[in-house]
């Protein structure tokens, strides 16, 4: 019997492109509120598990489940899904061609039927939640990284969804740019978001993840709580993992 | 007579063909644009039968010379659809259906150029595909087409001088007419070669202007 405050169910996802098996039977469960982090080196498969959760890929096996609602086999259904699911991409992929608060109210105007009151409204106050209230009318062109993402999160946030995916939100910014990205991600698991993140930080993940998923070729390997994670043995291959970076370094 | 009297008799009636012209090149650029969009889209995002509909209907219109698809609908297509129609409209239909083949490269390249990550984004808010091409890719692409879609203008303005073939009155009709009249050619000549100038001068820059009417930071418009 499925636990109630189960809001997502992955179960024995794979994905093969062409002969490369990029997924191999993933399954995990994410709690209404809980932060999970995946970690793993790269071509591990984790930014195609993302894809395959709200379908943008289509995986060859295994099923989706969003709130007791199947997401895989919903037809046309998947758009209001996709609503349900937010995401958040490595290099932003915000609307060129629109002002910051347009980037997020279009979706509200085109998607949700809003209002364009309304949506403006609801905008400005996604933008006020990353504290880019301020850069409003200014072009993805004129906004640095870290401001480009704290926009595509208000974004993800202002079609209400049940869970946000992010995958590897910090990984193309510097560092001072990663503080304020991780600090308004770490705001949002605060307020009760639920968040699977795809992340290298491992000081964020730590601080903040309920769970940490340790992925390798194509499988969650090793998984538990930060906590396990830095005092027990479970999480070895994780750690050699890690151990590349320099060790687990503090928030 | 002088010269000068004599195109100062004939100026109004040369300048009228100013209108024909300039509808010629009208209706070929709207076609252009109402046909030769969705072309694009279909041609990036259509099945595989409609790619190839469209392809051929491209390599149709590219490939033939304009005096041969004028004559191919003047005295053989419409009369044979039964359709009595002007010149003016074959002219203007053939160059709309010729630009729309043209500018439908023009757009398709645009659409092409937009990168990847604009289409799964939309998609991953909730778009479909279809709202996410109208909302997101087109938008990018029209102003990354402009500053190529505006060199149409004066390929289409020279082009629409040849439909002087079917008896279109235009500038180069009333001009040869003027000639054949007056026994005057080089004079003549020359200001219908100077009304054409100014048309195109007056053309490119108002394109330009609207090109940086919705020019938005990050888009290198200007840049061809
Ligand atoms: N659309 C695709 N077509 C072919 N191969 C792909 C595609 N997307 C991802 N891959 C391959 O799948 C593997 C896993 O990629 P990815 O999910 O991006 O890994 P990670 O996010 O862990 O770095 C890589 O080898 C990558 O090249
Ligand atoms: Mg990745």
């Amino acid at each position: 019997m499925e636990n109630t405050d189960t809001i997502l169910r992955v179960e024995n996802i794979h994905k093969s492109f062409g002969d490369l098996e990029v997924l191999k039977g993933v399954s995990f469960d994410v709690k209404k509120g809980e932060t999970i982090c995946f970690i793993g080196p790269s071509g591990t498969g984790k930014s195609t598990l993302l894809r395959c959760i709200n379908l943008l890929t289509q995986p060859d096996q295994g099923s989706v489940w969003l709130g007791g609602e199947e997401v895989t086999n919903s037809g046309k259904q998947i758009n209001h899904f996709r609503q349900r699911i937010g995401m958040v991409f490595q290099n932003f992929f915000l609307f060129d061609h629109l002002t910051a608060v347009r980037n997020v109210e279009i979706a509200l105007i085109k998607v949700k039927g809003m209002k364009p009151k309304e949506a403006r409204e609801k905008a400005l106050e996604e933008l006020r939640q990353v504290g880019m209230e301020d850069w409003a009318e200014h072009y993805p062109a004129e906004l640095s990284g870290g401001q480009a993402q704290r926009v595509s999160i208000a974004r993800a946030l202002a079609m209400d969804p049940d869970v946000i995916l992010f995958d590897e939100p910090t990984s193309a910014l510097d560092p001072e740019l990663t503080r304020e990205v991780l600090e308004v991600m770490k705001k949002l698991a605060l307020a009760g978001m639920t968040m699977i993140v795809v992340t290298h930080e491992m000081g964020f993940a730590c601080s903040v993840a309920n769970r940490i998923m340790f992925m390798e070729y194509g499988e969650i390997i090793e998984q538990g709580s930060p906590q396990e994670l830095m005092s027990d043995a479970k999480f070895e291959r994780c750690k050699n993992f890690i151990g590349q970076f320099d060790g687990v370094n503090g928030d | 007579m002088g010269f000068l009297t004599i195109i100062i008799e004939w100026f109004p009636y040369l300048i009228q063909g100013i209108f024909a012209t300039l509808g010629l090149v009208a209706s070929a650029l709207f076609l252009g644009v109402v046909l030769g969009l969705p072309m694009a889209v279909g041609q990036v995002y259509g099945k595989r039968l409609v790619r190839f509909l469209i392809a051929i209907y491209v390599w149709f219109f590219r490939g033939l010379p304009i005096l041969v698809l004028l004559f191919l609908f003047y005295f053989g297509i419409f009369p044979g659809l039964g359709m009595d129609v002007s010149a003016f409209f074959v002219g203007a239909t053939v160059l709309g259906l010729r630009g729309a083949a043209y500018q439908s490269q023009i757009f398709r390249g645009a659409i092409q150029s937009v990168s990847e990550g604009q289409m799964i984004a939309a998609r991953s808010v909730g778009m479909t595909k279809l709202q996410s091409i109208r909302n997101v890719i087109l938008p990018q692409a029209v102003r990354v087409a402009l500053p190529g879609w505006s060199n149409e203008y004066p390929n289409i303005l020279t082009d629409s001088s040849i439909c002087y073939a079917i008896g279109v009155m235009e500038l180069m009709t009333r001009t040869s007419q003027i000639v054949s009249q007056t026994y005057v050619t080089m004079p003549i000549y020359l200001v219908c070669a100077g009304i054409f100038i100014l048309l195109n001068y007056g053309g490119m820059r108002a394109l330009h202007m609207i090109e940086m009417k919705i020019k938005i930071p990050g888009f290198g418009t200007g840049a061809a």
